[in-house]
């Protein structure tokens, strides 16, 4: 490992760096009192257009996005380039949600999506499955950024042979984030992502600019593409879509974009802005990032046109394709540019996992904790237990990666994916309209969640050998259509979560099963910076208000 | 809402109406057209049509929701 050491002693360097800052966090905009979700796990709900711009930048577009979307392409091409789509249909497709949910939560003080779920739909069944459901999908996500951090260190040669030498880097480099996120909450990742990003732009950028240059210019990179799917054996590659993944390649982007925003890390970055308008200008700032995914996918076709080779995967005979990007920065620039890259990818995994966990942790303190185990808790005591739980939830990922086949991480994810979208019906239309019976949204989020299991259950993946859980794209003739077209699966389930939600909605209507009180008012879909926050006690009487 | 502190924080019905949200439907149909983009030609810089035109839309993206925020933003 002699050649990597300027990248070693970069990446280390820049590493520390930010650890210093996750510590000194908890002291930036100092809370008068940091025993309190809002605080720790909401940064105080305080932060303006740039902070957020770079926080919910760093969480929504993840180190793993930025090893395992250029790997898809180096394998697939265009197919691999819905990333693209997805994050251009997102903003506007969220715009009118995020400001309402985000008015109703500064309202009402919700701290995660379960929290609106429960007092819009007087449920707190439906609530603790929005909260369930949020927690599944989130701890894979976590465990994935960790492969983002395994694929650089890959590639700097820093691996062992026994299990606990080859994880050590990746246990450290947890602790450290762990520590961090503890003490600061959500100020840690809020100000690393400052020089997260910073360094990924000025990286790419570099790249998209150096890389043609020394490989004959963009045409010939895509010339060598297409060169390489013209001869590999399978049919659904190459630098367009054909016809068969076309329906597949939309529904995944749409699919993929309704899901994103539901996830519970993205609703925490969004609730800790200060007010709507910070939320509308992200929506038209944020996009700068999805120009930055696009240029680094295509980095997947640079290495094509350089002849990377992937690095072999965990077990004998596979290759780990997230290795391409970091690979390709190792061989085509100089040392100490590689170590920045490095660092960049590294940094960027710390910035999504510690939200990611400060989310799921605020899910389990608010909507399990508090409903189910210690009702009168108090607001240092949810704190506390959040705190504490951040720390569970990072144990969970490491144990993860280190113990199972990381394999196994992946095909969680895509699983998380889809099991988010059956969420949709209950927090995303539930923002504009309380038609649907909480016993109709409970009745569609069970079929939803089957029908998924059951058709991510049917995909084999012929390239890697395996029988069950092989991609999210459905063949349709699966359903008896004569096609070779295939469809994103989340597609399909959520428009049957919703149809079952209706259907049981008329039954229920019909037998006049009670569907309880709502806790919201139209008003409170509206609020702003400085309208009345719905105190504890005051909040029962806007409940009886809002029933009669 | 029966407030005693704040009594004039409660002006009229309050909304996020407005016909500019229909623009907000441009960035959403547009990359979702695949027979619009895929092809590979023409090339701009040696990008494929199915590339610079999808990164073009990103840039229709920025500027719609740019338009409704400013047409819309509270004062």
């Amino acid at each position: 490992m002699g050649d990597h050491v300027t990248e070693i002693v970069i990446f280390t360097l820049l590493f520390l760096l930010v650890s210093g800052m996750g510590f000194v966090a908890a002291r930036w905009r100092a809370p008068k009192d940091m025993e309190h979700l809002d605080e720790w796990g909401l940064g105080g709900r305080s932060f303006g257009g740039w902070i957020t711009w770079f926080l919910v930048g760093g969480d929504l577009y993840t180190a793993y996005t930025f090893v395992a979307v250029p790997a898809l392409i180096f394998g697939a091409g265009a197919a691999g380039f819905f990333a693209v789509p997805y994050t251009i249909v997102i903003y506007p497709l969220f715009f009118l949600i995020l400001i309402r949910l985000w008015s109703v939560s500064h309202r009402h003080g919700f701290v995660t999506p379960a929290d609106f779920v429960r007092t819009r739909f007087d449920s707190p069944t439906l609530a603790l499955l929005i909260a369930i459901t949020g927690i599944v999908a989130t701890m894979p996500y976590i465990a994935l950024q960790l492969i983002g951090i395994e694929a650089v260190l890959k590639t700097m040669g820093v691996t062992g042979d026994s299990v606990l030498a080859r994880h050590a880097p990746i246990i450290i480099a947890f602790a450290i984030l762990a520590a961090y996120t503890y003490q600061s909450g959500l100020r840690a990742p809020a100000l690393i992502a400052f020089v997260k990003d910073t360094l990924i732009y000025i990286v790419i950028l570099v790249a998209v600019i150096y890389l043609p240059y020394k490989l004959g210019g963009w045409g010939s990179i895509f010339d060598a593409a297409e060169a390489k799917f013209t001869a590999s054996p399978n049919p659904n590659d190459g630098i367009t879509l054909n016809a068969n993944n076309q329906l597949q390649y939309i529904t995944l982007a749409l699919g993929s974009a309704l899901a994103l925003f539901l996830y519970p890390h993205s609703i925490t970055g969004v609730l800790a802005s200060k007010n709507r308008n910070v939320i509308k200008r992200n929506m038209s700032a944020l996009p700068a990032y999805s120009f930055l995914l696009g240029l680094l996918a295509l980095l997947g076709y640079a290495a094509i046109a350089s002849g990377v080779k992937p690095l072999p995967g965990a077990t004998e005979g596979t290759v780990d394709s997230n290795t391409v990007v970091p690979l390709l920065f190792d061989m085509q620039f100089p040392a100490w540019f590689a170590g920045v890259a490095f660092a960049a990818i590294g940094i960027g995994a710390l910035v999504p996992a510690a939200i990611m966990s400060i989310a799921a942790a605020n899910l389990f303190t608010r909507n399990i904790y508090k409903e189910y185990l210690r009702k009168d808790a108090t607001n240092a005591q949810e704190a506390r237990v959040s705190k504490i739980t951040s720390l569970v939830v990072k144990v969970g990922a490491v144990a993860c990666i280190v113990f199972l086949d990381p394999q196994f991480s992946i095909d969680l994810q895509l699983i998380g994916g889809i099991i988010i979208l059956q969420t949709a019906p209950a927090v995303a239309l539930g923002l504009f309209t309380r038609w649907l019976h909480r016993g109709g949204l409970i009745a569609g989020w069970a079929v939803g969640m089957a029908m998924s299991m059951w058709m991510l259950w049917q995909i084999p993946n012929p390239a890697n050998g395996k029988a069950h859980f092989g991609g999210s794209a459905f063949p349709l003739s699966d359903f008896g259509f004569d096609t070779k077209r295939t469809i994103y699966v989340g597609f399909v389930t959520v428009i049957v979560n919703l149809l079952v939600a209706v259907i049981v909605t008329f039954i229920l209507r019909a037998t006049k099963t009670p569907d309880g009180v709502d806790g919201t008012t139209q008003d409170d879909y509206f609020a702003d910076e400085g309208d009345p926050r719905v105190d504890q006690d005051v909040a029962a009487a806007v409940d009886h208000k809002s029933s009669t | 809402m029966a407030d005693p502190e704040t009594p004039k924080a409660v002006p009229a019905a309050r909304s996020d109406r407005s016909p500019w949200n229909w623009l907000l439907l441009i960035p959403i149909v547009l990359p979702v057209l695949t027979p619009l983009f895929n092809h590979d030609s023409p090339r701009l810089w040696g990008f494929p049509a199915f590339y610079w035109l999808q990164f073009l839309f990103i840039l229709v993206g920025v500027t719609t929701t740019s338009i409704v925020y400013q047409m819309t933003k509270r004062r």
